[in-house]
């Protein structure tokens, strides 16, 4: 007979742990173990060969240094990863400061930080598509600035280019950044920074010597996530970049309505390990600098 | 600490972004009231619910408003079993139990996993069990699977099972959260009183978390309404109304996606406004509550 008492806490996650596994760890495995599989254009079918990996980066290496289409997608993806990350990096970081540093009345902070929150919680193609009136060909932004002098024929690198696709990751994004910075900001012991004034130190040596160091798990928690999400994007990039810029995540999207299934599983796989290696060389930057 | 003028620019800076964040919203806002001859930019032609008209006529083929009923109905499921399982397993893991530190690191990780991988792997999962049902349905000559069987992919089955990856780690760092701040001397105070395991969590512990719970209620069904990369590969025949409307940026060149948009977040912050309410108030419940010494009139 099971003891019930003894095992509550195991009984208590089962429903948990059961989502979890069947919805997250299974098909994790099954996506390593199709990426082996063999296909043709109507069933997938057991095997073990390492053909939808070599497929990936047919002539990658011979046509260097010109660069194939996976290679291509990559650096694409990598270049939106990086650029994405940096300024939503400072901006999350700065609304962060304000909030926790600034704001005096907790009331206040709780209504300003929800307030940074509520979009989170509505649709990102709706947040998406609302650039539209603003940056098309008619939009606000190119009608004044035709108004202003500034250009004669409207601009086109405003929509569906790589400025607008980055725009829209900053927009959607950047609360992943507040969120957990403005986390750690808060643990800071306020008696710190008092210290820190009271032996003299400037604003700015405080923020470097104090802050900017006890913020650092938000900041690679906030970082992971920003990573994560833009590596793997196919969305954004979809609608934003006008269905015209290659991503990863698109490809494994293109994949699979055609079935192909095993190639999608594979390039899947090598996302994941991409992306694994970007968080570890990120948090070994981070942990080196604090050796120094 | 800080010095004024930093200060200042810091709430100048807040000011900007809390502009960005919104205003590209309140232009469709504004621009689903569009005249019958406005186009997609400004400048309005006009102030008409003409866009809202045709949205009730329905867009072309789709079936908005079946789309509109499939997302609201699982973002209910969604949020109850979000709401449920995360409160089981935020008190399972105030104990140690067998495996509880790998269950901890694969919620994690399935926040951070490429939504597309996850959709993918649903996928396949359903897919392999769909070649199981019908070659085991052949063998053993079972007539409806051979007649009748389809898919056991689906709205509440796959779509379900995918979007629970990503709202159930929400529900369980914010259970963590509370958790880490209870004070149990509540449940000790509970159970010297007699009060069983169910009676200690009913009335005591309950009734100090409810608040949070409408936290995880809110993550819930806002997210799962919402959702879109996950449920892209594994929602099944039918879709729902991000995945729609997804497909309906690149078809629809009139103000009709900006009403779409419009009532969407309406319905977003309606139910955002329901949560906060209900937050405020049993909040507001829990610290009026009648102190224990309190003697009976």
């Amino acid at each position: 007979m099971l003891d019930v008492k003894k095992h509550s806490a195991t009984i208590l996650s089962l429903p948990f742990a059961f989502v979890i596994f069947t919805f997250f760890i299974v098909p994790l495995c099954l996506v390593v173990m199709v990426s082996f599989w063999d296909y043709n254009s109507y069933s997938i079918i057991p095997d073990f060969i390492f053909t939808n990996y070599q497929d990936i980066f047919y002539g990658c290496v011979k046509s260097l240094p010109d660069l194939c289409t996976s290679f291509a997608t990559y650096i694409s993806s990598l270049k939106f990863v990086f650029i994405t990350w940096l300024i939503t990096l400072l901006t999350g970081f700065l609304v962060a400061l304000f909030l926790s540093f600034c704001v005096s009345s907790l009331q206040m902070q709780i209504v300003l930080f929800l307030l940074c929150t509520i979009p989170f919680w509505t649709s990102n193609v709706i947040r998406m598509i609302s650039w539209i009136p603003l940056l098309g060909r008619n939009g606000l932004v190119n009608s004044t600035l035709q108004k202003v002098g500034l250009t004669d024929s409207p601009a086109e690198w405003l929509l569906y280019s790589e400025f607008s696709v980055i725009l829209a990751f900053v927009h959607l994004y950047t609360l992943f950044m507040v969120v957990p910075i403005f986390n750690s900001m808060m643990r800071i012991d306020r008696s710190l920074i008092e210290a820190a004034h009271d032996a003299g130190a400037s604003s700015f040596q405080t923020l470097t010597n104090i802050i900017i160091p006890l913020s650092r798990p938000g900041i690679i928690i906030g970082s992971i996530f920003v990573i994560t999400i833009v590596m793997g994007d196919f969305i954004t990039i979809g609608v934003m970049g006008g269905q015209q810029i290659p991503s990863v995540g698109k490809i494994i999207n293109v994949e699979m309505t055609y079935l192909q299934f095993p190639a999608a599983a594979a390039n899947a796989v090598i996302l994941i390990i991409t992306t694994l290696m970007i968080i570890f060389a990120m948090t070994k930057l981070v942990d080196i600098r604090k050796e120094l | 600490m800080f010095g004024r003028g930093f200060k200042l620019s810091l709430g100048i800076f807040f000011t900007l972004f809390i502009l960005f964040l919104y205003g590209p919203t309140l232009s469709i806002l504004v621009l689903s009231f569009q005249g019958p001859n406005g186009g997609l930019t400004f400048p309005m032609r006009g102030f008409s619910t003409f866009w809202f008209e045709s949205l009730f006529d329905g867009v072309g083929v789709i079936d908005i408003w079946g789309a509109f009923g499939r997302s609201i109905r699982l973002g209910l499921v969604v949020m109850v079993l979000t709401v449920v399982l995360s409160l089981m397993a935020g008190m399972a893991f105030r104990k140690r139990f067998p495996l509880s530190s790998f269950l901890f690191y694969a919620t994690v990780s399935s926040l951070i996993v490429p939504s597309i991988v996850i959709s993918l792997g649903v996928a396949l999962e359903f897919r392999i069990i769909d070649d199981a049902v019908k070659a085991i349905g052949g063998d053993m000559n079972i007539q409806w699977v051979i007649d009748d069987f389809r898919t056991t992919m689906g709205l509440f089955s796959s779509g379900l099972g995918a979007q629970l990856t990503w709202t159930l780690p929400f529900g369980l760092l914010i259970m963590f959260a509370v958790f880490n701040r209870f004070d149990p001397s509540y449940e000790e105070a509970a159970r010297d009183l007699g009060a069983g395991p169910w009676q200690t969590f009913r009335e005591a512990v309950l009734p100090i978390i409810a608040p949070s719970l409408i936290g995880v209620a809110l993550f819930g069904f806002t997210l799962s309404y919402d959702e879109l990369a996950r449920s892209s590969q594994a929602i099944g025949g039918l879709n729902t109304l991000p995945l729609e409307l997804r497909g309906l940026t690149t078809t629809v060149t009139d103000p009709t996606i900006y009403a779409l948009g419009t009532l969407t977040t309406a319905v977003s912050f309606l139910a955002i406004s329901i949560f906060l309410i209900l937050f405020t108030l049993l909040r507001r419940r829990t610290a009026k509550a009648p102190r224990p010494e309190t003697p009976a009139p």
